[in-house]
């Protein structure tokens, strides 16, 4: 109780009670009139503020009435996983600190050419014109009246796990593979909108173009994304978060995230790629013989441990393995882990859901006894491709076509029990 | 320059092919719902700013190397350095015989495969702090003046909608479709 008493403080930065913990004051005010220390006490911990506070937190939790409703609740102050904004481009999601197979909204990760535009929703507008019937334009609100699907998906940047390429580089998990999030999607199919409008017999290709300030553009061919494709409002229950596209993205399940345009404006059908910046400059593997691989827009099947992961330290005995693996083409079907740097490989357990192009979670239990050892996991999807070992990717690709690695991830764990990352 | 144009269109073309849309997959007009209206000849031009490889969306107007060199100096050097090399951001000059070597520079000369897209991203996305901002001319211009840094146009060429889809591009034959699965079985 003493204890309590000493970090209580008023919520102001001015040391004044804000307006908003007055009126709460009020209402109780039997309470509060009671007796001074009660007052004090609820004050303490019912004061709302813009920030959930760890100060005043009560010994005894039982004993002292705890916080008011709130209109947009937060995560417990004590809890600081964040993304790291790498650059004026992206912000990492923090894989180490997740559980289950979901992103937090305000952690998915964000990849965006120039900037998060503020968008109002009730001025956004979808244009589809090109080789259609008669060119179109929804609103926001045309789109919503439309039948609504939702699925699971994860979004994978191109260049997650990039800086591995020539090295060990990250040294956590959100450092090596944090450009990658699953959330659930809601919006609809992207068939649906383009038989409202007719969509010429000959028209093959559709360039995509959002509002922000990079006008980002890519051209998707039609056929292979017309059964998945959709034109997302929400995730996660809430419409979509402004560095998501809000207020509409383009969704294609298993795709490089710059494919699924974010704050989607235009679509346009024609018979051939437009070639933008994005599908020739930017986007294409360069092989070693010099030349590129062109509109590779599958992420391939990957898996990491995210627990124990780069900047841990973890105590012998009982540790459960936990790890996140996905495709772009289908389900996971296997992950397999090894505590042994690759020599022998153990059947991890896969937990329900279980869903093409979603992140789908991993465990495995395990004693450590204190030796050195490296631990990685390795994944198998419904097509029956399996993730390949560093040597082998780098073998087929070199070092220098920057997008798509998803090579096997080691951890190597000291005797000392820190975790860092090493390419065995 | 026909054919250059030619094989420039089979090439994409082809690239078309290995996705082509089977009949059955075509969208059929519905109007199943009743949403949404037709869109306005001014809607459809104030956005409709995308420039094929054919140059279809290639607006009037021109402009030369000599033209962009100032534009360049004055609205691009900042990030890209006074040459189109020193950066901070991305190069745009040089690199050519780069790409199979270890440490390839990808610049719009030795990477880029159609001089269109040129004027494409600059329009659209460039300068970075005001995108959208360059005249018709002045984009041309500093198309012109990066194409001439880089060894693919004389100084003098008049680039415009006519002559920019007809620039033959130095890596024009380097891009290949996606062969994935590439990783043999273990």
């Amino acid at each position: 109780m003493t204890k309590y008493l000493q970090e209580e403080r008023p919520s102001g930065d001015d040391g004044r009670p804000d307006a908003e913990g007055e009126s709460l004051l009020n209402r109780r005010g039997l309470l509060a009139g009671a007796a001074g220390l009660v007052g004090a006490m609820l004050m303490g911990s019912v004061t709302p503020s813009a920030e959930a506070s760890t100060e005043g937190s009560p010994e005894d939790p039982t004993r002292v009435p705890g916080a008011a409703p709130t209109a947009y609740g937060q995560r417990s102050a004590f809890e600081k996983s964040a993304r790291i904004p790498r650059s004026w481009w992206s912000s990492l999601t923090p894989l180490q600190d997740s559980h289950g197979i979901l992103t937090p909204s305000a952690l998915h990760f964000e990849r965006h050419h120039n900037g998060v535009p503020t968008i109002q929703p009730t001025r956004h507008r979808l244009l589809i014109h090109g080789m259609v019937d008669q060119p179109w334009t929804f609103i926001l609100d045309d789109l919503k009246r439309f039948p609504s699907v939702s699925r699971l998906a994860f979004i994978e940047c191109s260049g997650n796990s990039g800086s591995e390429w020539r090295g060990p580089a990250g040294q956590t998990a959100q450092q090596t593979h944090g450009l990658t999030s699953t959330s659930e999607w809601t919006g609809v199919a992207l068939k649906t909108v383009l038989q409202e409008v007719g969509v010429n017999p000959d028209a093959s290709w559709m360039l995509a173009e959002g509002s922000d300030a990079a006008a980002m553009t890519r051209s998707l061919p039609l056929a292979p994304i017309l059964e998945e494709a959709m034109l997302c409002y929400a995730q996660n229950g809430e419409p979509l978060r402004p560095e998501q596209g809000y207020p509409l993205r383009l969704l294609i399940p298993g795709w490089e995230g710059n494919t699924c345009i974010k704050w989607l404006r235009r679509l346009k059908l024609g018979r051939a790629p437009f070639m933008t910046r994005e599908e020739t400059s930017q986007y294409t593997d360069l092989m070693p013989d010099g030349t590129a691989r062109q509109f590779t827009m599958v992420m391939d099947a990957k898996s990491v441990i995210t627990s124990p992961s780069g900047g841990q330290h973890i105590q012998p005995g009982f540790v459960e393995i936990r790890g996140l693996a996905w495709s772009g083409r289908g389900r996971i079907t296997l992950v397999e882990v090894s505590t042994d740097g690759g020599r022998s490989w153990q059947q991890a357990t896969l937990q329900e859901p279980i869903l093409p192009k979603c992140h789908t979670r991993f465990h495995f239990p395990w004693q450590w006894n204190g030796e050195d050892v490296i631990l990685q996991s390795r994944c198998l999807d419904d097509t029956g491709y399996r993730q390949p070992d560093r040597a082998t990717l780098v073998a087929v690709r070199g070092i220098n076509s920057v997008y798509h690695y998803n090579a096997i991830q080691s951890w190597h764990i000291a005797a000392d029990g820190k975790v860092s990352n090493v390419h065995a | 320059m026909r054919n250059i144009l030619t094989v420039g269109l089979t090439t994409i073309l082809s690239a078309g092919i290995l996705w082509a849309s089977s009949p059955t997959d075509r969208p059929e007009r519905t109007h199943g719902y009743g949403l949404g209206r037709p869109a306005t000849d001014q809607e459809i031009w104030a956005w409709n700013i995308d420039v094929a490889p054919t140059g279809e969306g290639l607006p009037a107007g021109q402009g030369t190397a000599k033209q962009g060199a100032a534009i360049f100096a004055a609205r691009c050097a900042t990030c890209h350095g006074p040459t189109g090399q020193e950066g901070p951001m991305d190069r745009l000059v040089g690199g050519a015989g780069t790409l199979a070597s270890q440490h390839p520079v990808k610049t719009i000369g030795s990477y880029w495969p159609f001089a269109t897209t040129l004027y494409d991203y600059v329009h659209r996305a460039m300068p970075f702090p005001a995108p959208q901002s360059l005249l018709p001319d002045e984009v041309y211009s500093v198309v012109a003046w990066l194409l001439y840094r880089n060894g693919i146009i004389a100084e003098d060429v008049v680039v415009d909608a006519h002559s920019l889809p007809g620039i033959s591009m130095p890596n024009r034959q380097g891009f290949l479709p996606d062969p994935r699965p590439d990783i043999p079985k273990p």
